[in-house]
Formats: structure tokens, C-alpha cells, sequence
């Protein structure tokens, strides 16, 4: 795995990247990802996989300064320029795919295919789903709110040995308050409005274990674009599908893309 | 010193189940548990308590903002606090307070603190919290990410409104307004006091410093628990250059008075732990939404006290108590400080020395709390009156108190027609 940053409206953002090929780009989910995910390794067999951080999650920093949803899509838009320059497929997770959304509407031609993990952005209020931003504090809330296994995501989320506990947690925090800060409280990002312009074929995958993105929400998706759309469900699997069955996840994908 | 009767407003009718059955006081309480002709006796009787305590003698009269809360029936303080204006005629009234980043546009609060300050004569003391996380995020669905920044911009649109001395334009980051023009202005020159209710957070603290306000520590856990807090609001002041003056600070406390201590353990068991085993029984997903805790106060290692409270209670099924320090029984509770009971001189006593340990100038009492009664707090309220507040109203008088109201002259101020 490679490292580089760039920077975007004057913060540092971290860039990781593997393999050769087509480039690829992934948005990581809950959480970002605070270390490198075998699911990556899947991707990067016949790609050039491209993860850069999102402000606020883990890698990047500048997340105050975006206060709505304009200003997240415009930093969003700068990060996937500093990425890669052709056209790419695109691949979000969870709390990052309302992001890929308004970026795939806004950019065409550069995005050529859109693979969504989970997708928020949509609210179904009959749907039943729990919600994200109330949960208990301390660390065993999320685990099995957002994988089938939990232990994968206490996995990710374990602390190296050099790292100070306190900057740990900071961490770990700063990056739910990044995703909050355009999705609080419903995360309904009104996607729908803007979907007649997502043309680019679009994959939609969700846990078959999901606790906080239902079904509803893809399909209601699904019906706004005018594109091709696919929805897949993956077995034993919960939010965070990449952590929890990342070679069938990886599969799918590059199947798709 | 000032001695403060503040006033909680809590439904006094939660059922005996409710811990086992309900998951929380807060937010999703269930609607059915409230009766609005018993909530219609009883806010007559909280505000009959308000006036009475003003009548007997108290420096202040307290009230404060709640959404969906079962054990604070005041969304509208300043609904409450108008009354009060009419009705009081010497008290300073403390809205503790307008949660600021709740109000759009937020010239709204500074629109009805000027009222207040107007209708009583100038008796207004303006309570700015950012406001906790169950209001604000969760029952207002504010952003908790943004709140204290909308927070910081409303008070300096607030305090600009209430001293420009022309119509302004407005252009902030969360309030855009081409026309600023506050109609009335505050009788107090240049604001009414203003004062900060606040949990632990360093930069409250600080902005409280730089701007000269009074910090308040409204604790449901008493003085034991509270001088940790305390004690770092303190060492904040003298790294910033800060005297000491004890009303720079406030303080919460729980008080029941009788005239033995047998009878005053008696008396206010079951409203004390109607209060910690009912009103306090607050879901711990509502205490902590991202963001909400800045990484500096995360990085000082400092927790708020209801996210305390609810964590220790998601350990434990058990009725009762076990609220911040873990007492679980009334002894416990006692013990632990967070009600003081006695006669007038053992109150008097331990609040004195609480003060002074504190150093905390306002003493805000609450002497209604739970489920307790209006003929008991009634007789609360007027043996601390008669009793103790006399006992302590010495202390603290080598100080210049520079933040409490400044009303307007008797003869100028228009006394309330009589009502038949």
C-alpha cells in the first residue's frame, strides 16, 4: 500500500493506494477507516485502488469548516480531483455514499460507475430502521449496531500500541461528528430532488443484516435515477458490509465495475 | 449572598413502574403519561411556589428550558417568567435560560429578555446555555456539531442587538439579517446580567472569563460531587488572570428543612427519590450525540454529569437511586450529598461551609423537587426563609457583587392592577 496526501481548502487529507489497472476510488463508511481493510486487497487484484480520506475521518482533517451539504459536495469534488485525474468507478460506503451521489450528479463524465455500500441519504420513516446518532456512549454501542460480527469492527477500532489513547478516542469521535455534520438528524440529504441527474449505472448493495440502512431506502433510490440500477443483497452481513464479508463484497464489484 | 429558589417544574404523576416500563424521562417520554388538567393544577401550584418564594424573601426566582421532559414541564421559560414579572415586585427573575442556538433567528430571545427586563422594571437576569444534549439535539434536532458555533453567533448577534444604537445588517455564518432593529431594549445598561449554566466544558468556562459572566454548575448530584468542577472552574480563573469573587459562580442544590433532622428525613425521602428514581431516568443513547462534546474537553478528560447519571444506570436494573456517585438508597443519597435535610441551623451549617468550599456567591435552592407536595413546599420554602437564609446572608459581603440586576427606582416603576 502506497501513501500520499493532498490537500483540500488548505487541510491535509490522506490518500492511500493499490494495485494497478483502471483506477477506482473508495469512500470509506462509518468510521473511515483508521487502518488498511482486506476488503482494499480484493479491489486492488486488477485495480488501481484509490482511498482517500474524507474531512473529519480518519486521515483528514478540516471537517468544521463545511457547514452544509454545498459545502461538503464542493470538498468531496476537490478530494476526488486531488485523486485521480480520468474518468473512474466509484465506490462508497455508508455515511460516504450521499457524498458519491451528489458528486456522481454533478460530474457525469468523470464517474463513470457508482457501487454503493449501505447507502444513507434516504429516510423511510415506516421503515424501523435504528438510529445512528442515538446510541450509547463508549465503545460497545457501534460493533454490533453496524456488523453482523462484530468483533471485525472492534478490530478495526483497536488501538496500536504507539498511539495515545486519548488522541484514539479523539479520533474515533471526530469522525461521527464529521458524518453527522450533513446528515444529522434523519440522514436524509433530499438526494431524491437531484437523482434525475445520476445517470451513470449504479450498483446498490446492502448487508442482508443491515440495522440502519433498509431495503426501502435503496428501492426508493432505485425508482428516482434514470439510470441502470442493480440492488444486491449480501448474506451475513450487516452495515459495513466490507468489514463483514469483504471477498464477497469485492467480488460483486469487480464484477460490476 | 444570594440565595436563588429555582424551580424544576417536574410532572409530579410518573407511575411507580415507570423505570421498568418506560425507557426514558427524556425525548421519547410517552405522551399518555401526561394529563393536561392535573398539568394545569400543577403549574398553577409551581408558580404559586415562585411567588411565594419571592414574597418570603428570597434574593431570586429561578426558572429554566426543557423540551419533552418529563421532570421539566418549561418549554417556555419565558411564558412563566412573564407572569412572574407581573406578579413578584422586588425578586431578580433568572431565566436560566434561552437555549440561544434553539431560537431562529435568535434575536427572538433578545426581543423577550427585553420584554422581561421591561415589564419587571429592570429585574432580569439573561441565562444563556448552549443547552443539553436531549433539548437541543435530539428533542430540537439541532445540529450538535454546529451548536456551540451557532451558539457563539447568536449571543453576538443578541448582545449587538440589545446595544446598537441604529438598524444593522447581520451576516453570520448561521444568520443572515438585512434588518436588526430590537423593539424594546432592556431596561439594564448595557445588558442585564448574564449568566452561564454549564456542565464541565473548558471553553465555557473560558468564554465565561473573557466576557465576564457568571458561571453556574447546575448539578443534580450536591455539593460532593460538584467541588471537583467546581474546583477546575476555579483553577480556569486563576490561569486566566481571574479573581476569585464568588459570584462569578452559581450552584445547584437539592434542601429540605424541618424543624428536626427525624422530621426532615421523613418528610423528603419520597420526593427525593421520586426525583433520582424517576426524573433522572434518562435514556443513555439521548446523552451523547457527535460532536456535542468538543475534543478539548474529551482531551481534559471531563464528563458531563447526565451522561454519568445515565451510564451508571445502564449498569444496573435495580429501582431507585444510583445516579453520579452510586447511592442507590435514601441514606446513600444523604450521605452522598446531593440533598442537604436538617433543621434551619444544620442547613444553615452545611451550607455555609458548602459555600465556602465552593465559593459560589449564588446559591440556587431547590426546595421543590420530585414529587414533592405544595403544602410541603411551602413550608420548605418559608423555614429556609425565616431560618436559614438569614444565617447566610453575611457571607460573602466583603465582595463587590457586579452581576446581579439593577432595577429601576421604586416610585418610577408601575405596580400591577389589583386583581378582584
Amino acid at each position: 500500500m502506497r501513501s500520499r496526501s493532498l490537500r483540500c481548502n488548505g487541510a491535509e487529507v490522506r490518500v492511500w493506494e493499490q494495485g494497478e489497472g483502471e483506477p477506482i476510488v473508495f469512500l470509506a463508511g462509518f468510521g473511515g477507516l483508521p487502518k488498511w481493510i482486506p476488503f482494499l486487497d480484493g479491489l486492488a487484484e486488477s485495480r488501481h485502488v484509490i482511498v482517500p480520506s474524507l474531512p473529519g475521518f480518519p486521515g483528514a482533517a478540516g471537517h468544521d469548516r463545511l457547514d452544509d451539504l454545498s459545502d461538503w459536495t464542493a470538498a468531496t469534488l476537490e478530494i476526488l480531483e486531488g485523486a485521480t485525474d480520468g474518468p473512474f468507478g466509484l465506490i462508497a460506503s455508508s455515511v460516504s455514499a450521499p457524498l458519491a451521489l451528489e458528486a456522481a450528479a454533478m460530474q457525469r463524465q468523470r464517474i463513470a460507475k457508482l457501487a454503493l455500500i449501505g447507502p444513507f441519504g434516504i429516510h423511510d420513516e415506516r421503515s424501523g430502521a435504528m438510529d445512528l446518532w442515538a446510541q450509547p456512549p463508549g465503545p460497545k454501542s457501534y460493533p454490533p449496531l453496524l456488523c453482523a460480527s462484530p468483533e471485525r469492527f472492534e478490530a478495526l477500532w483497536d488501538k496500536p500500541d504507539d498511539m495515545d489513547e486519548i488522541e484514539w478516542q479523539v479520533t474515533e469521535v471526530r469522525a461521527r461528528e464529521a458524518a453527522a455534520r450533513y446528515l444529522w438528524p434523519l440522514n436524509d440529504t433530499g438526494i431524491l430532488k437531484r437523482a434525475y441527474r445520476i445517470t451513470q449505472p449504479m450498483l446498490l448493495l446492502r448487508g442482508g443484516e443491515d440495522k440502519l440502512v433498509p431495503r426501502a431506502c435503496l428501492e426508493k433510490l432505485k425508482a428516482a435515477v434514470p439510470g441502470e440500477c442493480l440492488i444486491q443483497e449480501v448474506a451475513e452481513a450487516g452495515h459495513l458490509v466490507e468489514l463483514d464479508q469483504p471477498d464477497a463484497l469485492a467480488r460483486l464489484i469487480n464484477q460490476f465495475i | 449572598m444570594k440565595n436563588l429558589w429555582f424551580h424544576l417544574m417536574p410532572y409530579k404523576e410518573l407511575p411507580d413502574d415507570f423505570r421498568d416500563r418506560h425507557r426514558s424521562v427524556w425525548v421519547d417520554i410517552d405522551p399518555g403519561l401526561l394529563d393536561p388538567n392535573r398539568a394545569h393544577v400543577m403549574y398553577n401550584e409551581f408558580m404559586d411556589e415562585l411567588e411565594h418564594a419571592a414574597e418570603v424573601g428570597f434574593d431570586g426566582i429561578c426558572c429554566n428550558e426543557h423540551h419533552a421532559n418529563g421532570y421539566g414541564l418549561m418549554p417556555s421559560p419565558n411564558l412563566i417568567a412573564s407572569t412572574l414579572a407581573r406578579r413578584t415586585e422586588e425578586a431578580a427573575l433568572c431565566v436560566m435560560g434561552n437555549s440561544l442556538a434553539l431560537y431562529n433567528p435568535p434575536i427572538r430571545v433578545a426581543e423577550e429578555f427585553a420584554m422581561l427586563d421591561c415589564i419587571s422594571g429592570g429585574r432580569l437576569i439573561a441565562g444563556f446555555p448552549v443547552g443539553s444534549p436531549m433539548d437541543t439535539a435530539y428533542a430540537y434536532g439541532q445540529n450538535p456539531s454546529k451548536l456551540r458555533e451557532r451558539y457563539y453567533e447568536a449571543h453576538d448577534l443578541i448582545m449587538k442587538a440589545w446595544s446598537a444604537e441604529e438598524t444593522f445588517a447581520f451576516n453570520g455564518r448561521f444568520n443572515q439579517l438585512r434588518y436588526v432593529n430590537v423593539w424594546p431594549r432592556p431596561v439594564q445598561k448595557p445588558h442585564p446580567p448574564v449568566w452561564i449554566p454549564g456542565g464541565g466544558s473548558i471553553e465555557t468556562w473560558r468564554w465565561c472569563a473573557e466576557l465576564d459572566y457568571v458561571y453556574c454548575y447546575l448539578s443534580y448530584f450536591g455539593h460532593k460531587l460538584g467541588l471537583r468542577t467546581m474546583q477546575g472552574f476555579w483553577e480556569e480563573m486563576d490561569k486566566l488572570g481571574k479573581d476569585r469573587n464568588p459570584y462569578r459562580a452559581g450552584f445547584l442544590q437539592f434542601v429540605g428543612v424541618a424543624e428536626t433532622r427525624a422530621e426532615a428525613l421523613s418528610l423528603y425521602k419520597e420526593p427525593a427519590e421520586y426525583f433520582y428514581g424517576r426524573c433522572l431516568h434518562v435514556s443513555p443513547s439521548f446523552v451523547q450525540p457527535p460532536g456535542y462534546t468538543t475534543e478539548a474537553t474529551i482531551r481534559a478528560r471531563v464528563q458531563s454529569q447526565v451522561a454519568a447519571a445515565a451510564m451508571q444506570e445502564r449498569g444496573k436494573q435495580t429501582k431507585g437511586g444510583g445516579f453520579g456517585g452510586g447511592a442507590t438508597t435514601w441514606e446513600e443519597i444523604i450521605e452522598a450529598g446531593y440533598v442537604i435535610v436538617g433543621t434551619p441551623d444544620e442547613v444553615a451549617e452545611r451550607l455555609r461551609e458548602v459555600c465556602t468550599t465552593l465559593n459560589v456567591g449564588n446559591l440556587m435552592l431547590l426546595l421543590q423537587f420530585g414529587n414533592m407536595s405544595h403544602e410541603l413546599t411551602k413550608h420548605n420554602t418559608r423555614l429556609y426563609a425565616e431560618q436559614v437564609l438569614p444565617q447566610l446572608s453575611d457571607l460573602f459581603s466583603e465582595w463587590e457583587n457586579r452581576w446581579w440586576p439593577e432595577p429601576m427606582a421604586g416610585a418610577e416603576r408601575r405596580a400591577p392592577r389589583q386583581v378582584a
